[in-house]
């Protein structure tokens, strides 16, 4: 495999992303020997000490410093990307919003192979590189075979791949910013909108209720509010709670939601997505209640409960009172 | 304004326990329950909404066999206007990219000022839309969880991002945009409604109405193939807890009083 391995690095307040030392570890995952390009992208201040920081876990790295991707706005990025990589070049970035904004189209331009969300590497085979992927919500795992002889484009699942904490690498940096040219911007970023602050804060809780699509029905709610009373802790919620309106965006955890590090954290009808579990941090005591038994949850969860969930809080949620 | 949303039928994960086949070659299909991909909802509503603001049509289209006509036709009873079926045999074993050159061409052969999908379907791989952008050299914004008009040429449009952050951006028209859940409350459709389109004709586009061959899609062209479902070797897992309902209540109970769950 001679393909040339290059790893994007996000950042943000001019520090590197965790996903940037997992990066390093994918791509050992494709080659061993590899010499892997970190690829870095800002405008101006803190953007060399990022370059750095990058260079002591990455042999090279390319700084390319431009005003109009001061934010990461992803189309202006791709179209530096595309003026520097390599077609045959392999690029590996983060499963994240803004890896899977850049992604797909930077693969067509690169006119790379696509694979995305990957959750382990097997190893390349001359030009066959085997990759582990996960399909309906984590239910099933696929092995998905990927041509890289012209190149490919990688999102890999943040928080799988151990990060590489060696920073052994002592990198030179080089600057790319003018190869890379300027852009021809069609989407203008205008601004971030911080989350709200709900009525309850649940970043702060020891104890978190959390449920999940498996309530069913909003009425049901009720039954989890008084269950999470009983315990003296919160409820909070997966996605599906929030886009059915039945819950505040403040309650929903998850990488899209909060990030939560209760000390018991109680899984009412959730599946249990990565994106959901990737907002409970602390290494929680988790207990899960949900019909299906193979939900994915069941393998994250301390313990598990194979039951409906609203007939189980009801009976829970007595035996509780009667403990306390 | 002329909207197309592409759109797709998928095992309802909601419905079904989702189960490997015996040689690992496929899901179980037999007992499962199809319904159109979550996603792809909130899109088709969203570009209801824009058109009952702005005039035009939505029209939806969909890749896939005899089968996935059920899906355009539930989004029309929803509203929309017009339905296609991308349809042919050499399609089979497409990967994202095989997928996006067939509605790439569907679209050149339209009129449409802007594109939805849906942010992912069953596979989680989110790289259509992004794919069909990039072909079209269209600008893309993906998990996208408001749009607002701003004028002809240009909307104003809310990403959403970690942390329950939403980035604003304003994109130029015509562009792509890639839809997350919950950007809208999708309207009901009831039987009514699935009856009084159940006799529209739906187009279908082969590769040669396309302008394709079938060397640009199919197992053929695919360079990202799924060699086999399989389970990993998990770890130990959960500790489920056995007994009937208020056995199992009891014990939970307990240990959850040992870690501190109850206060």
């Amino acid at each position: 495999m001679s393909n040339q391995i290059f790893a994007y690095i996000t950042h943000h307040g001019g520090k590197a992303d965790d996903s940037a030392l997992e990066l390093i570890s994918a791509a050992k995952k494709i080659d061993p020997e590899a010499k892997v390009t970190a690829v870095v992208c800002g405008s101006g201040g803190d953007l060399d000490g990022l370059c750095q920081e990058v260079a002591a876990s990455y042999p090279v790295v390319w700084k390319i410093d431009n005003p109009d991707v001061a934010y990461p706005n992803a189309e202006n990025i791709r179209g530096l990307l595309v003026n520097v990589l390599p077609k045959e070049g392999i690029v590996l970035l983060p499963h994240d919003t803004f890896g899977m904004d850049l992604g797909p189209g930077l693969s067509i331009k690169l006119d790379s192979a696509y694979v995305t969300d990957v959750v382990a590497i097997e190893g390349a085979d001359g030009d066959t590189l085997k990759t582990v992927r996960q399909e309906f919500g984590g239910q099933v795992h696929t092995h998905v075979n990927c041509d890289i002889a012209s190149g490919a484009v990688i999102t890999v699942r943040p928080g799988t791949f151990q990060p590489d904490e060696s920073k052994s690498a002592s990198g030179q940096i080089e600057d790319k910013t003018s190869e890379a040219g300027s852009v021809e911007a069609k989407r203008k970023f205008l601004e971030v909108l911080e989350a709200e602050i709900g009525e309850v804060d649940i970043t702060k809780e020891d104890v978190l209720v959390s449920v999940g699509r498996g309530i069913g029905d909003e009425e049901n709610l009720e039954v989890v509010q008084e269950l999470a009373e009983a315990m003296g802790g919160v409820v909070s919620c997966s996605r599906p709670i929030v886009d059915a309106k039945w819950m505040e965006k403040a309650r929903q955890v998850g990488t899209s939601g909060k990030t939560v590090k209760p000390k018991v954290y109680l899984a009412m009808g959730i599946s249990g997505s990565f994106q959901h579990m990737g907002g409970v941090k602390g290494n929680p005591f988790i207990v899960a209640v949900n019909n299906n038994p193979k939900a994915p949850i069941f393998q994250v969860a301390d313990v598990g409960v194979v039951e409906d969930m609203v007939e189980f809080a009801e009976e829970l949620t007595e035996k509780i009172n009667e403990l306390k | 304004m002329n909207i197309l949303v592409c759109v797709k039928r998928v095992p309802d994960t909601s419905e079904n326990e989702i189960e490997i086949n015996n040689d690992g070659t496929d899901i179980e299909r037999d007992d499962l329950v199809y319904s159109v991909n979550e996603w792809d909802n909130y899109a088709v509503e969203e570009a209801i909404q824009l058109r009952d603001k702005l005039g035009g049509s939505v029209t939806v289209v969909t890749v896939g066999d005899e089968d996935a006509e059920e899906v355009l036709r539930r989004e029309m009873a929803m509203g929309a206007d017009n339905g296609i079926l991308i349809t042919d045999e050499a399609i089979e074993g497409s990967d994202g990219r095989g997928i996006a050159s067939l509605l790439k061409a569907e679209v050149e052969k339209g009129q449409y000022d802007l594109i939805l999908t849906g942010a992912q379907a069953d596979q989680g791989a989110a790289q259509v839309g992004g794919m069909l952008a990039a072909m079209l050299d269209y600008p893309y914004a993906s998990l996208v969880n408001a749009i607002e008009v701003k004028d002809d040429t240009t909307l104003k449009v809310g990403r959403e991002i970690e942390g329950g952050n939403q980035e604003m951006n304003e994109i130029a028209l015509p562009c792509v945009l890639s839809i997350q859940t919950g950007i809208n409350e999708p309207r009901y459709v009831g039987i009514r409604g699935i009856r009084k389109v159940a006799s529209v004709e739906i187009p279908e586009h082969g590769l040669s109405d396309l302008g394709l061959s079938a060397d640009d899609v199919g197992e053929g062209a695919a360079r990202v193939k799924r060699a086999d479902y399989f389970v990993p070797e998990m770890g130990e897992g959960a500790e489920i807890l056995e007994g009937d309902t208020e056995e199992v209540a009891q014990k939970l109970a307990e240990m959850l009083k040992a870690k501190g769950g109850i206060k």
